[in-house]
């Protein structure tokens, strides 16, 4: 049992770190636009790719650096060239183009790497066991992705409330006009956010593509749950996105690891009145919970959880 | 006196209704020249059409540059500041953190300093580690002159800054207003009531529907009482 806990604790906060790598950008990249970016699971997707194809030639840790870095400027370009001009259409117009720039990056991806996962393993200078516990042994690997993304994390902190430009970040956000007539050129600095954000999603992508499938369908798995993240936290809220990403991350992993059903735990006659409902295992229900949890917030606290507009 | 800031022709719409019909004026250098009329008329549109907020056709030169069409933040860099009408303060900031955004780049100095401003405005520097968005509106008045004023600019226009403030905090903007001119720097106040602007405005420009209705000294405007009944009183 406190193996159980101890790993699902670790594998959940892992996954929780992650998500947190791209749902920051993502909920910054909302505060600038006003509307979600669809394609930002694809900028994760890019960055396992340039991964695999980086460290097939050069090795694992050029691509650890230099992919993340060409998704970022992937994201720059898709801003400048794409949504900047799209903006002017309005929202369901840039909704619209992040809509469709997800489709064409997912065909580029079948076309260049076909359909099938590839085989993108991990480094072996960090392929062994970095403890064991009672059985159990945890991947070193797992707690690279797990230093990197704390690394992410305060990284992030310090440039947001420390730096100058963070505080530019800050009020832009939440007043673009008044930030630009101080003498503040806003578009390079939303610019620099897109990228930023893109270059995060990218380095999530090079770190879990070893560890997860590196296949043209992660961006499709991983999108719709990264949106449950910034809803249930608060559109725009960096702090929602933490609490929720971690949140999300221990649920899922909780969850499958506990195998019980509702038969289990009020006896066969209480929950044969939900008929097969009753001997379905937590396990089973462990992808819905965390669309049920959004269902749940959007119903009890539509702001979510630290947001402060509708959703 | 050289003419700072040309406005010549000035044109703005709103979707179809034309808020700005040919605005003229000028203000020179170290000049303080406020621009009066009712709420409405176009001059809060004015200082937005010339901060690059407002999209606006005609001829705006500033130090003798071609300024429309460029960008705020570039028009804003020349030497041009602004203070908003509606204290666009940024709440989640602290009050000195507001004033750092204040200044176009790390290290720039000028005319200046955050000294300078806690010293205006002892409450301020009180305050300068709380969250900006609670302080009382007539200290986000404050902060926000201040804020703009940390990015040394050459003319600053003034968008309404004793709108529904006390007595009390009327005075001290009309201090700081004489603190700007005092180091030479221009002023464009835009005001609906005459007490501050009447005392210490070189002249005088009173909009109405969308254009200037009248040009002249305070005197000039204190003789002509159909100007005032028609144009200003309600």
């Amino acid at each position: 049992m406190l193996e159980i806990i101890t790993f699902s604790t670790l594998n959940g906060v892992l996954y929780g770190m992650l998500l947190f790598m791209m749902a920051s950008g993502l909920t910054l990249i909302f505060s600038m636009m006003g509307v979600l970016n669809f394609a930002h699971a694809s900028f994760y997707m890019v960055g396992a790719y340039f991964g695999f194809e980086i460290s097939r030639r050069v090795g694992f840790w050029p691509g650890f650096v230099v992919a993340p870095l060409l998704v970022g400027a992937l994201g720059a370009l898709v801003e400048r060239y794409g949504l900047r001009r799209v903006h002017r259409f309005g929202h369901v117009a840039e909704l619209l183009f992040t809509f469709g720039l997800a489709f064409v990056i997912e065909e580029l991806v079948n076309m260049i790497w076909g359909k099938l996962p590839v085989d993108y393993r991990v480094p072996p200078s960090l392929d062994f066991v970095a403890f064991r516990l009672f059985d159990t042994t945890y991947p070193a690997y797992r707690m690279f992705m797990l230093a990197t993304a704390v690394a992410i994390f305060a990284f992030l902190l310090i440039v947001l409330k420390r730096t100058r430009v963070g505080l530019i970040i800050q009020a832009a956000l939440t007043h673009p006009n008044m930030v630009a007539m101080l003498g503040h050129d806003v578009p390079t600095v939303f610019m620099m956010v897109f990228g930023v954000g893109a270059a995060l999603a990218g380095l999530a992508g090079v770190i879990a593509g070893p560890a997860l499938v590196t296949q043209p369908a992660m961006a499709g798995l991983l999108g719709p749950i990264l949106f449950v993240v910034i809803v249930v936290g608060g559109l725009g809220s960096l702090a929602g996105a933490f609490v929720a990403s971690l949140l999300i991350g221990l649920i899922q992993t909780f969850a499958v690891a506990i195998n019980v059903s509702l038969a289990d735990m009020v006896g066969g006659d209480a929950a044969s009145r939900f008929g097969e409902l009753g001997h379905v295992t937590v396990a089973q229900i462990a992808p819905v919970l965390p669309y049920l949890l959004l269902v749940l917030v959007l119903i009890l606290r539509p702001t979510g959880l630290f947001g402060n507009r509708e959703t | 006196m050289s003419a700072l800031l040309e406005v010549e022709n000035l044109n703005a719409y709103y979707g179809k209704s034309h808020i700005l019909q040919g605005v003229d004026f000028h203000v020179g250098e170290g000049e303080i020249v406020s621009l009066l009329g009712r709420n409405g008329v176009g001059r809060s549109t004015t200082i937005k059409a010339i901060m690059g907020d407002v999209r606006s056709h005609g001829s705006i030169r500033f130090k003798g540059r071609e300024i429309a069409g460029l960008k705020p933040h570039q028009i804003a860099r020349l030497g041009l500041g602004y203070v908003p009408e509606n204290r666009d303060i940024f709440p989640g900031l602290t009050v000195r953190q507001n004033l750092l955004l204040g200044q176009k780049t790390a290290r720039q100095t000028g005319r200046w300093s955050e000294a300078d401003m806690f010293r205006i405005f002892p409450r301020l520097e009180e305050r300068a580690d709380t969250a900006a968005g609670v302080l009382s509106g007539g200290e986000q008045q404050m902060l926000t002159m201040c804020r703009t004023l940390m990015g040394d600019p050459d003319l600053v226009m003034i968008d309404e800054p004793t709108e529904g403030l006390a007595p009390k905090m009327v005075e001290l903007v009309g201090r700081l207003l004489g603190e700007i001119a005092g180091r030479g720097i221009s002023i464009l106040l835009v005001e609906q009531k005459l007490t501050i602007a009447l005392k210490i405005s070189g002249r005088l420009y009173v909009m109405g529907h969308g254009r200037i209705v009248f040009a002249g000294t305070p005197a000039e405007f204190a003789a002509n009482k159909q100007v005032r009944q028609e144009w200003l009183e309600v």
